[in-house]
């Protein structure tokens, strides 16, 4: 590693490569792309440490598309090659960038145990709702109902939810993030490099193909306000354009209720991304649109020794108390005799 | 059994003693019994003595199958001579039956007038019932053509116990060793190697220690008393290449040459693996390798197994992945972007019986197909086959060698037999070791873009890593322009790619060895073998050769690339004879390869091929030629 700190940072622009970027016009890919950049640069990403590991769909073009090292795996397994890499190097800054069928389709079981293990790196899940490259079949995070080419009389699937997924899997970093609303996202990708661990991000991420407008709810100007409630940590859940409206549990469920009127925000449920148990993450996760505004930002960010470290302390440990193995003690391990 | 000398023993009493050139005694009993540990035992114990050995466990898939039932038998045989062995023996010279179900799943194996020992006390209404006898063949005559032993060890051996302190229960699992001790009498083994290794496993818990001590000296002292065993046998130690020796199985083997070559190229070694038999030992003794900056990763699946290893080879480790068929299948795709991103990976199949779950426990080489041919489109890669125990470790040194030479992938293949056999390994001079110098690209040259698919004279691309700054680039699954490595659809650079893949993998060559001949360079029959068969081929064709028949035998530990010679050398004998587990593989890869037609022989039980069985089948061949 040569981490020269007088170095100064890289400009959001130095980060991307010299290839045509293939995306629809329109596609809310090109958002993520400049707020990752930014994200990198604000936080003084170096190219040659930081690696981008992706599987197959739109989203996972996304490596041919920065000037780090980068690898555009196979359909599900960008996790798995991602942990090799983080193994082989744990100082190295590794990103995965996957979709929703790619990531919680074919690839959920190494989704689910990259997150278990803690590894630090971040995963980027962007959602848009539907199959894109493989042109518009319904996904695992498709409404029960949705009408698409392979689903012509509606899917009978339940969806999955991907951050209940993630926290259910104690993901130690959880966060939504939206690609229009650039700010934010921009935030939240900084706080997900910044955090030590696994970083999780659902992006909500609109196809203008074969999906338009799937995220209308959190982005349009007339219903955003209502439809979405942006975290704040140690704040009190308040959402609607004046912050009139807030969360309250009524038992263990959450209930909207309008502030005023002997309401107070000191009755609402009160976000703290800090708390070591899952449940109110995972709750802020369960609140969905249409009966709820959806939270969007950080939903729980927890400390925990991470999978790399761990390793490499076992190996530290083991070359402290054995000596660092040579191949004679290798070879000679155990019961030898000699032959004369 | 071979008799040497025979001789009216000094020692004890009017004992006879006869020495034998070689010994084969099995261990049978359930599979919670303790019989591989016994037979280990008397393995390290022979190997220690000077014999040469060669081991052979078998055992249920079941764990702990029910007890006394046929299914639940785990046996573990052992073969000590005092010259060379290549197989663990065609049939048994002792049997040890701990119990009904063990005596009526091995008794055909044992040889007319061999050494039957059975625990007489297991032998009652219930196991017998378990292991459909009618009648108690102890007591009547269907075991006459052996010399039956009947030893009631479960009570000689709480008996020789009782003083240790440990719980009747306890007591018994020490049975094992009590058998164990009576099979050092019989064969005039020393007892110390054992109580040593005793002392040191259970040294923190005494009494357990004490316990399998006097069990062990127990069963010796009752051989030695009990009139019941009139004729002792010894094997007098083996003339070995001098050297310092240990034993290894197949499965240590490869560890330890996986964990070696990573030493040697000064890298971690990353495993990225999942648990699957027979391929699982490899992973434990990596595991415990942790000094050696070994990191394994006990993956999700087979399919996270092989990816994370791409991705540790990605970012500049040693990395392998090791498995068995089940777990091949599920790496096809995994081990095609290894291909197509041109990564140094290692893949080590411990083949098993199959298809699907098969013969999880068992052996068979059903895989060459699937590790040569079976990928999408066109996906070469190089494939290896070890040949004994000890050749695990040269073949895993070298596919390592020639993964991070040509940056490829390279599939091991080793087997069940040879994976958890095991024989004595002359540790290696360091200096005998491949070098393995990897150099890593520093730096391009002022204001040129690194060229990730640029290649050498062996048509390998650099091995640029992650961390490098001014090489940073993008690799993966989609065909890349040759050089520059950008994603291209290019009609013929597509074609060029799939060419120059091929073409790598055929260079290998260049850098291993002929294929040899063992006995004449031409005549009427040559056998061929691969991968774990090496054993009882080379035996067979050793005793024909001695017998005066014109017959010769080679090996093939590199199945893609072939050696160079392999065509020429099969071309001068009329006759080509290919012993192998599964239906024809090999034979439909040389005929396809070398166009040279051969005359197979095929074996699929799940268990090797004994030596009997291909020297019957080359003197059938001859026969056959000369009729024609």
């Amino acid at each position: 590693m040569s981490a020269d700190a007088t170095t100064v940072n890289l400009t959001p622009k130095q980060f991307g490569s010299d290839q045509d970027v293939r995306w629809c016009p329109g596609c809310g890919d090109f958002s993520i792309l400049s707020q990752v950049k930014k994200a990198l640069a604000a936080t003084g990403a170096k190219r040659e440490n930081t690696v981008f590991v992706s599987g197959i769909g739109c989203s996972s073009r996304f490596p041919y598309y920065m000037s780090t090292y980068g690898f555009h795996s196979i359909h599900g397994r960008a996790a798995a090659i991602a942990t090799g890499v983080k193994a082989a190097d744990p100082e190295l800054n590794v990103w995965v960038v996957t979709g929703d069928g790619d990531g919680l389709s074919i690839g959920g079981n190494h989704l689910l145990h990259a997150v278990r293990r803690n590894l630090d790196i971040n995963i980027l899940l962007f959602n848009n709702r539907i199959y894109g490259l493989t042109k518009g079949q319904y996904s695992p995070t498709s409404p029960y109902g949705k009408k698409t080419k392979s689903s012509p009389h509606g899917a009978v699937d339940f969806p999955l939810h991907p951050l209940s997924v993630a926290i259910g899997a104690e993901a130690t970093f959880v966060a939504r993030a939206l690609d229009v609303n650039v700010k934010h996202l921009e935030y939240v990708l900084e706080r997900a490099t910044q955090h030590k661990g696994i970083s999780f991000v659902e992006i909500y991420q609109n196809c203008v193909i074969f999906n338009d407008s799937a995220f209308e709810y959190a982005s349009g100007k007339d219903t955003k306000d209502d439809q979405t409630l942006y975290l704040e940590h140690n704040r009190p859940l308040v959402f609607g354009k004046d912050k009139k409206k807030g969360i309250r549990l009524n038992g263990m469920d959450p209930e909207i209720v309008d502030l005023g009127d002997g309401v107070t925000e000191d009755d609402l449920l009160f976000h703290n991304e800090r708390q070591a148990e899952p449940s109110l993450a995972y709750l802020l996760s369960r609140m969905r649109y249409p009966e709820f505004p959806e939270p969007m930002g950080v939903f729980r960010c927890v400390e925990r020794p991470t999978y790399e470290d761990m390793m490499m302390d076992q190996i530290s440990a083991a070359r402290e108390k054995q000596g660092v193995g040579t191949l004679k003690s290798l070879f000679e391990e155990g019961e030898t005799w000699e032959v004369n | 059994m071979v008799v040497a000398t025979q001789s009216q023993d000094a020692g004890k009493g009017s004992d006879k003693v006869i020495e034998l050139e070689e010994i084969t005694v099995r261990f049978a009993g359930d599979s919670g019994d303790g019989m591989q540990l016994a037979g280990t035992q008397l393995t390290d114990t022979s190997a220690i003595f000077g014999n040469d050995v060669c081991t052979l466990p078998d055992y249920p898939a079941e764990i702990r199958a029910p007890a006394g039932s046929l299914g639940g038998v785990s046996g573990f045989q052992v073969h000590f001579g005092s010259r060379k062995l290549r197989t663990p023996g065609d049939t048994i010279n002792a049997l040890v039956a701990m119990n009904p179900a063990a005596l009526k799943t091995n008794v055909a194996d044992l040889e007319p007038g061999g050494v039957l020992v059975v625990n007489e006390d297991a032998f009652n209404k219930v196991n017998l019932q378990k292991a459909q006898y009618e009648t108690n063949p102890l007591e009547d005559d269907s075991l006459k053509k052996y010399q039956l032993f009947k030893v009631p060890m479960d009570r000689l051996n709480a008996e020789a116990c009782k003083e240790a302190g440990l719980t009747g229960r306890a007591a018994g699992r020490c049975k094992n060793f009590f058998a164990l001790g009576v099979v050092y009498w019989l064969f005039g083994r020393s007892m110390e190697p054992t109580l040593k290794w005793v002392e040191q496993k259970f040294g923190a818990k005494p009494a357990v220690a004490d316990a399998n001590s006097r069990a062990l000296k127990g069963g010796y002292y009752f051989g030695e008393t009990a009139e019941m065993f009139t004729v002792r046998y010894t094997v007098a130690p083996a003339k070995i290449t001098p050297g310092k020796y240990r034993r290894v199985s197949g499965n240590e083997a490869t560890a330890i040459g996986l964990a070696a070559a990573a030493c040697r190229a000064k890298k971690p070694l990353f495993l990225g693996t999942y648990p699957i038999t027979p391929a699982s030992d490899i992973l434990h003794e990596l595991a415990r390798f942790k000094n050696f900056d070994v990191r394994v990763f006990q993956a999700e699946d087979e399919i996270a197994a092989v990816c994370s290893a791409i991705g540790a080879s990605f970012g500049g480790a040693l990395a392998v992945t090791t498995t068995s068929g089940p777990g091949m299948a599920l790496k096809t795709e995994g081990i095609g972007l290894a291909v197509m991103t041109e990564l140094p990976l290692v893949i080590v199949n411990v083949q098993r019986g199959g298809p699907s779950t098969g013969l999880p426990t068992k052996t068979e080489q059903a895989d060459l197909f699937q590790a040569v041919w079976g990928r999408n489109s066109e996906t070469p890669l190089c494939v290896l086959a070890a040949a004994t125990p000890a050749d695990c470790f040269d073949m895993a040194v070298e596919a390592c060698r020639i993964a991070v030479e040509y940056m490829t992938p390279v599939i091991l293949l080793t087997d069940a037999y040879i994976a958890n056999g095991a024989e004595p390994w002359r540790i290696p001079d360091e200096d005998s070791l491949p070098r393995l110098d990897i150099e890593h690209p520093t730096a391009c040259e002022d204001g040129q873009r690194f060229r990730p698919y640029e290649r050498d004279d062996k048509l390998s691309r650099p091995w640029a890593i992650p961390g490098t700054p001014g090489l940073e680039h993008r690799i993966g699954g989609l065909e890349k322009s040759d050089g520059a490595g950008d994603v291209c659809y290019d009609p013929m650079n597509h074609e060029h790619m799939i060419k120059t893949r091929r073409a790598k993998i055929d260079k290998i060559a260049d850098t291993i060895p002929d294929l040899t001949v063992v006995g004449d360079e031409s005549g009427d029959l040559l056998v061929l073998g691969w991968g774990g068969t090496y054993g009882p081929i080379l035996s067979a064709v050793e005793r024909c050769r001695d017998d005066g028949v014109n017959v010769s035998c080679a090996h093939l530990k590199y199945l893609d690339p072939l050696p160079k010679n392999t065509a020429d050398v099969l071309k001068r004998f009329k006759q080509i004879l290919i012993p192998e587990l599964n239906l024809g593989q090999l034979r439909t890869y040389i005929r396809a390869t070398c166009m040279v037609d051969s005359v197979p022989f095929s074996k699929v039980q799940g268990m090797p091929f004994r030596i009997g069985e291909i020297v019957a089948k080359i003197e059938e061949v001859l026969s056959n030629g000369k009729k024609s």
